[in-house]
C-alpha cells in the first residue's frame, strides 16, 4: 500500500491524479474503521492532513465556503450561527473524540446514505455546491447530482473536494435524527429541513431510507404551494394540523428505506413523518415569532 | 467498620488505628488510576522479543460439512511460520468446560458462524491476515438448525451433533434438560384452587458481554517442553485444565498468569485463543501472540442464552400465589460451554423470589447452528426474571393491586423454602427491599419550559422538544444464587506471607484470583490489613504456582478468594502469637494484632510485630470450601443445590417518546441486600454496572442473528449504553449478616444485573400501555412497526 502524504493542493491534485484510485483520508474516522475490519485495502492512501487550507472555512457573500477537512466541532463552536442545520446535524455525529476529527468533506467522500451532514445540506437551499477540484480545472457539482447510488459519488477519480458552498442560512433550520440510543449512534434514519424566506422556499433532505441522502421533492412543493396560497410567509400565521401533516406524509412518500439490522423499513417510514411534522413546526414556530417581533 | 480503644495498663498510648483501608473502607483500587489515564497494560499491550501473531480462519456458514482444506498457499506466503489444522494438534481434540464436545479445530464440520478451522502463524499480523485469506476450504454447505421446531425435531432437520458423537446427558438436540415439581405440582385440581389464572409468552433477545478489551495473550513456549501462557481470563486453573490435555503436557508444564484484563461478564470463562495460541508456539517453538479483533471477538466467545418462555401463574382473589408453571427454552448454540449449569439456574431460580406453594418447571439448553451461548452476568436468572416479573405485574393488574403490594404479598424471607425444597437459612429481605424501593423519593418531572434536550430521549439527535413524551415507573425485584451451585466444590486458595520489609511488617498475598475490574486485588488487601494489623500489603500476581481460586463469576471471588485469604491470614496471625507465646511465655487469650503490634486486651501492647517476626517470614497457605451443595434431582428438581441466595429490588422511571418509540431511562434505583459491603465504594459500583448491564439488555442490547448468522459483530451496531443513556442510579445497601458467610458477606455483582432488566420493561409498559413480550425493547415494538 502507498502511503502519499502531499504538502500542498497542488501536490495533492498531482499524486490524486497519478494514482485515481488512493482513497484521501483527513480524519480517519470512516477510512480507518473500515480499513480495520478489513473492509477496504485501498491500493494507496492519500493523506490530506498537511494541506491547512482544507481546514479553514470563509464566508464568501452570502455563501460560506466550508474547507473538506473542517471537524464537526469547528462547525459546532464557528457556525452555529451561519449553518444552523449542518451544526445541529454535527451534534449527533459519534462522540466528541470523532467530532473533533471527522468533517463534511469525509461524509461526501464515503457518500453513505446515514452520513449525518446529507439531510442538512440537502435541506440548506438549491445554491450547495461540492467544489471539486483535479489538474484538469474545477467543477461545482450541486448536491442534489452529487449522491449517486449507496456509497458513490459523482467525483471522477482525479478529484478532491476542496470546500463545500452553502448559503447562510436566511431563515430557521433543524435537523433530527433517528437511534436506539441517545448518542454515539449511526441514524436509523435522519431528517434535515430549512425555512428559505428570501426565495420563499423551503428545503428538505432525508437520510438513511433510501439509497443515497435524497430531497423529499413533492414535499418541499406542496409546502411551498400552501405557505404561498396562504400568505403565511408574509403573515407568518398558524400552519395548520392539515398542512404539517400533509407534509410529513408526502417526506414519508418520498423516502424508500429497507429492512436492515438498525431498523425497519417501517419504522423508518413512520419517524420520517413524525420528524418531518416536528421540524417543520419548530422551524414555523421561530419564524412566526421573528415576523411577529419584526411587525 | 469497628473501631477499638486497647484498655491495657501497660502501655496507655491509645491505639486505636484499626486501619481505615481495612474492610468496610473504600481504599481505591490499585489499578484505578492506570486505567482512567490509559496506562494499565491489558493483554492486548503484550509484546515479547521474536514473538509471531497468530489468527484463525473462521467458517462463513453456521452449518457445513468441510469437504478439503487446502493450506499450501497459505504456507507459501514469506514471513509465515506454520499453518495448523486439526490434523496438527498432539493431543485430545477437544475441550470444554462442562462438557468436552467442542474441538480445538473444527473437525470435517463446522457447527456455527464464526467456528475456527485453521491456525497461521507469522511474523507480523498482516502477514497472518493475508496467510489465512490463502487458505482454501472446501465446503458442503447444509441448512442450518437454528429454531426451536427444529432443534425439537432433529429427525426431519438434523442432529448439530450426531447421536454417535454426542456427549452430553441430554438426547437429541437438546443439550440439558431440568425439570422440577413441589407442591403439588400444576394439575387441574391445582389450577382449580386459583380464582385467577394469567399466563404468558416472553422472549430474551441474545446478550453479549461487550467487554472492551478483546480477547488475548502471549504463549511462550519453555526449554523444559512446557509453556507459559499470559492471558486475560475468568479462571485460570479451568483453562489450564482444558488446554493441559489438548496440548498433550501434564498440567503442571503449562504455566498460566494473568495480564490485564479488559472486562469478563462471563465471556472469559470458556477457551478462547488460549489454546490456539499454545498450538502455535509449541509449533514453532518461537512465542506466538494473538489478539482478536473486535468482530472476532464477537465470534470468538460465548454470549447470554436467548430464551423462550411460558408462564402461568394462580392465585387466589385477594393476592396469594396459589401455582406457577413454567416452560423455559434457552437457546445454547453449538457447544455446551455453561449450558447445563445456566439450565440449573434457570429452573431452580425461575419462579423468583416468591412463595409458591405449587410449582411446575421444565428448563432446556437446545443444541443449535447459532453461535454458542453460556455464561454471563445473572447466569440464567436473568432471562426468567424477565418472564416471572412481567407476570407479577400481569397479576397485580389482574387482581387491581398495587404491583409492589401484591409482590410483597407473596415475597419469600428467611425460613421459607425454594421451590426445590431449600430453605433460605439467611435473611431475605424480599419484601422490605421493595419497600425501601417505594419509599426513595421521585425524580422531578421533566421540565418542559426549560428543557434540557440531553434529558428527552433522543437527546442531541434532536428528535423531541417535548412533544410525544409520556412517563412511567415500573417495579422489579429478583433472585440469583452465589456460587457454584450442583455439588460443584468450587473451592479457592490463598497464599498470604508475613515478613518485616524496610523496618515495617508487610503482608503478601497470592492468588489465582482473576482480577477482571470486579476488585478483588483491592478487597484481598483490605481483608489481609483488618486480620493482620498491617498497612501494606502486596497483591502476588495471580498465577497457577498457587492453588486454583475458582472462576471469577458467580458473584463468588468476595465470598470465596476473600474467604481464603482471610482464612491464611487468620493461620499467619496464629503462628505469629504462637511463636510470641513461646518467646515470651504469654497467657492471655485476649491478644489480637494491630497496627502492627501484638496487643492484649487486658495487658495492652506486649511487642510489635518487627520485634517478633525478626528475619523469620510466615507464609501460609489455606484452602475455602463453601458448604457442600448436591445436585437437583432429574426429575423433581429437588435438592439443597445453592450456596446462598442474593436479592435486589428495582425502581425504574422512564421518558417514552410514544410516536417515536424512543427511550430514555431517568433513574433506575437499586436496594440490595449485601450482607457486609467489605469496600462500599465498589459494592456501590458493582450494583451500579450491573444495572447499566440489565439497561442494555431492556432498551437496546442484542446479537441479532438470522438463519445462524450474526449480522451486527462490531460495536457500530451492538450497541451498549453511553453515558446519556445511562441514568443516575441511587443505591440503598443493606448489611444483613450471613451466618454461613465470611463476615457475613453476599455477593454482589450480579443480582442487579437480574432484577433490574424488567422494572424497566414495566415502566415502558406504564407509558404506552403496550404489553412488551420481548427484551430488548425495539422503537418497532412501540410504535407498531416491526
Amino acid at each position: 500500500m502507498e502511503f502519499l502524504r502531499p504538502a500542498t493542493w497542488d501536490e495533492a491534485l498531482a499524486a490524486k491524479a497519478e494514482y485515481p484510485t488512493a482513497l484521501p483520508i483527513s480524519g480517519g474516522t470512516d477510512v480507518m474503521v473500515e480499513m480495520n475490519f478489513d473492509v477496504h485495502r485501498p491500493s494507496a492512501i492519500l493523506d490530506l492532513n498537511r494541506i491547512p487550507e482544507l481546514r479553514q472555512w470563509e464566508i464568501d457573500g452570502d455563501v460560506v465556503k466550508l474547507g473538506a477537512s473542517v471537524p464537526y466541532s469547528r462547525i459546532i463552536d464557528e457556525l452555529s450561527e451561519q449553518l444552523p442545520g449542518l451544526a445541529k446535524a454535527a451534534h449527533t455525529v459519534g462522540s466528541p473524540q470523532i467530532r473533533n476529527r471527522g468533517s463534511v468533506g469525509g461524509n461526501l467522500g464515503g457518500a453513505s446514505p446515514a452520513g449525518d451532514a446529507h439531510p442538512a445540506l440537502l435541506a440548506a437551499g438549491r445554491d450547495v455546491f461540492v467544489e471539486a477540484v483535479s489538474v484538469r480545472g474545477t467543477r461545482l457539482i450541486p448536491i442534489d447530482e452529487f449522491y449517486v447510488g449507496v456509497k458513490r459519488n459523482s467525483l471522477a477519480a482525479d478529484e478532491l473536494i476542496r470546500t463545500v458552498h452553502i448559503p447562510v442560512a436566511d431563515g430557521p433550520q433543524q435537523f433530527s435524527k433517528i437511534g436506539t440510543r441517545n448518542a454515539m449512534v449511526i441514524a436509523v434514519c435522519a431528517f434535515g429541513f430549512a425555512l428559505h424566506p428570501k426565495n420563499h422556499t423551503v428545503g428538505t433532505g432525508i437520510g438513511s431510507a433510501a439509497p443515497t441522502p435524497r430531497r423529499a421533492v413533492e414535499a418541499e412543493e406542496y409546502l411551498q404551494g400552501a405557505l404561498e396560497e396562504r400568505g403565511l410567509w408574509e403573515s407568518g400565521g398558524l400552519l395548520g394540523a392539515e398542512v404539517t401533516q400533509r407534509f410529513g406524509e408526502l417526506v414519508k412518500a418520498a423516502a424508500s428505506p429497507i429492512d436492515d439490522v438498525r431498523g425497519t423499513a417501517d419504522y423508518r417510514r413512520h419517524t420520517l413523518a413524525v420528524m418531518a411534522r416536528r421540524t417543520l413546526t419548530w422551524c414555523w414556530n421561530d419564524y412566526s415569532k421573528q415576523i411577529r417581533s419584526a411587525a | 467498620m469497628s473501631t477499638r480503644t486497647i484498655q491495657g495498663q501497660k502501655n496507655l498510648q491509645n491505639i486505636n488505628q484499626a486501619s481505615k483501608d481495612g474492610i468496610g473502607g473504600s481504599p481505591l483500587r490499585p489499578d484505578g488510576t492506570l486505567k482512567v489515564k490509559g496506562e494499565f497494560a491489558y493483554s492486548s499491550d503484550m509484546w515479547h522479543e521474536d514473538m509471531l501473531w497468530g489468527m484463525a480462519l473462521r467458517s462463513p456458514h453456521p452449518r457445513a460439512n468441510i469437504l478439503s482444506v487446502d493450506i499450501s498457499e497459505a504456507l507459501k506466503l514469506p514471513g509465515v511460520y506454520a499453518v495448523l489444522t486439526h490434523q496438527d494438534i498432539p493431543g485430545s481434540k477437544f475441550y470444554g468446560l462442562e462438557i468436552q464436545d467442542q474441538p480445538a479445530l473444527a473437525i470435517d464440520k463446522v457447527r456455527y458462524h464464526g467456528e475456527a478451522i485453521a491456525l497461521v502463524a507469522a511474523d507480523h499480523p498482516e502477514t497472518a491476515r493475508r496467510a489465512v485469506k490463502k487458505i482454501k476450504v472446501e465446503y458442503e454447505v447444509l441448512t442450518p438448525i437454528v429454531t426451536e421446531e427444529q432443534c425439537l425435531d432433529p429427525e426431519t432437520h438434523g442432529y448439530v451433533h450426531e447421536p454417535h458423537e454426542f456427549k452430553s446427558h441430554g438426547y437429541g438436540n437438546i443439550c440439558h434438560e431440568q425439570k422440577l415439581v413441589s407442591g403439588l405440582g400444576v394439575t387441574d385440581e391445582v389450577r382449580a384452587l386459583a380464582d385467577v389464572v394469567i399466563s404468558g409468552d416472553y422472549e430474551v433477545g441474545m446478550q453479549d458481554q461487550a467487554f472492551l478489551g478483546p480477547e488475548s495473550g502471549l504463549a511462550v513456549p519453555a526449554e523444559d517442553g512446557g509453556i507459559d501462557l499470559y492471558i486475560a481470563t475468568q479462571w485460570l486453573h479451568v483453562d489450564r485444565q482444558q488446554m493441559a490435555p489438548v496440548l498433550g503436557l501434564p498440567e503442571e508444564k503449562v504455566r498460566l498468569t494473568l495480564a490485564g484484563v479488559g472486562g469478563a461478564f462471563g465471556g472469559r470463562e470458556d477457551i478462547s485463543m488460549q489454546i490456539h495460541a499454545c498450538l502455535l508456539a509449541q509449533h514453532t517453538g518461537k512465542p506466538v501472540k494473538i489478539v482478536y479483533a473486535r468482530d472476532e471477538s464477537f465470534y470468538g466467545h460465548v454470549h447470554r442464552h436467548p430464551a423462550k418462555m411460558h408462564y402461568e401463574h394462580g392465585v387466589t382473589r385477594d393476592g396469594k400465589l396459589v401455582f406457577a408453571d413454567c416452560r423455559i427454552v434457552l437457546d445454547g448454540g453449538a457447544y455446551a460451554s455453561a449450558s447445563p449449569a445456566v439450565v440449573g439456574n434457570a429452573a431452580s431460580l425461575g419462579h423468583g423470589p416468591y412463595v409458591i406453594p405449587n410449582v411446575k418447571m421444565h428448563a432446556i439448553a437446545l443444541y443449535s447452528n447459532n453461535p454458542s451461548c453460556g455464561a454471563m452476568r445473572g447466569f440464567g436468572a436473568v432471562q426468567a426474571a424477565f418472564g416471572y416479573e412481567s407476570q407479577m405485574d400481569k397479576l397485580a393488574e389482574a387482581l387491581g393491586m398495587d404491583p409492589v403490594e401484591f409482590r410483597q404479598l407473596n415475597a419469600m424471607a428467611e425460613g421459607d423454602h425454594m421451590p426445590t425444597g431449600q430453605q433460605i437459612d439467611s435473611p431475605a429481605p424480599v419484601a422490605e427491599l421493595l419497600q425501601r424501593v417505594k419509599d426513595m423519593p421521585l425524580p422531578p418531572p421533566l421540565d418542559l419550559d426549560n428543557l434540557d434536550i440531553r434529558a428527552v430521549p433522543g437527546a442531541l439527535s434532536n428528535t423531541s422538544h417535548g412533544e410525544g413524551i409520556v412517563r412511567g415507573v415500573g417495579y422489579s425485584v429478583g433472585i440469583k444464587n452465589v456460587g457454584f451451585s450442583e455439588g460443584f466444590d468450587d473451592y479457592s486458595t490463598a497464599r498470604v506471607r508475613l515478613e518485616v520489609i524496610g523496618g515495617e511488617p508487610v503482608a503478601m498475598v497470592h492468588t489465582a484470583m482473576a482480577e477482571v475490574g470486579q476488585g478483588g486485588v483491592t478487597v484481598h488487601a483490605q481483608i489481609a490489613r483488618t486480620e493482620l494489623g498491617v498497612e501494606q500489603v502486596t497483591i502476588h500476581p495471580a498465577n497457577t504456582e498457587v492453588g486454583s481460586a475458582g472462576s471469577t463469576s458467580a458473584s463468588r471471588q468476595t465470598y470465596m478468594t476473600g474467604g481464603a485469604v482471610k482464612l491464611a491470614a487468620e493461620a499467619v496471625k496464629q503462628a505469629l502469637i504462637t511463636k510470641g507465646r513461646r518467646r515470651y511465655g504469654w497467657t492471655q487469650n485476649d491478644i489480637d494484632l494491630v497496627a502492627g503490634k501484638v496487643v492484649s486486651e487486658s495487658a495492652g501492647v506486649l511487642v510489635s510485630m518487627v520485634d517478633l517476626l525478626g528475619d523469620e517470614a510466615i507464609d501460609l497457605t489455606r484452602e475455602h470450601h463453601h458448604r457442600p451443595t448436591v445436585p437437583f434431582d432429574k426429575e423433581t428438581g429437588q435438592g439443597f443445590g445453592h450456596v446462598q441466595y442474593t436479592f435486589c429490588a428495582n425502581r425504574a422511571v422512564v421518558d417514552v417518546d410514544v410516536e417515536l418509540g424512543l427511550v430514555k431511562v431517568v433513574e433506575l434505583t437499586a436496594v440490595q441486600d449485601v450482607g457486609k459491603a467489605l469496600n462500599p465504594l465498589s459494592v456501590v459500583g458493582q450494583i451500579q454496572g450491573g444495572c447499566t448491564q440489565a439497561l442494555g439488555l431492556a432498551v437496546m442490547e442484542e446479537i441479532i442473528v438470522k438463519d445462524g448468522k450474526v449480522r451486527n459483530a462490531s460495536f457500530t451496531d451492538y450497541l451498549i449504553p453511553t453515558i446519556l443513556d445511562t441514568p443516575p442510579i441511587p443505591v440503598e445497601i443493606l448489611e444483613l449478616p450471613d451466618p454461613n458467610a465470611p463476615y457475613g458477606l453476599r455477593g454482589v455483582g450480579e443480582a442487579p444485573t437480574v432484577s433490574a432488566t424488567p422494572s424497566i420493561v414495566a415502566a415502558i409498559r406504564q407509558a404506552t400501555g403496550i404489553a412488551l413480550t420481548r427484551i430488548p425493547v425495539r422503537p418497532e415494538h412501540l410504535t407498531g412497526t416491526l
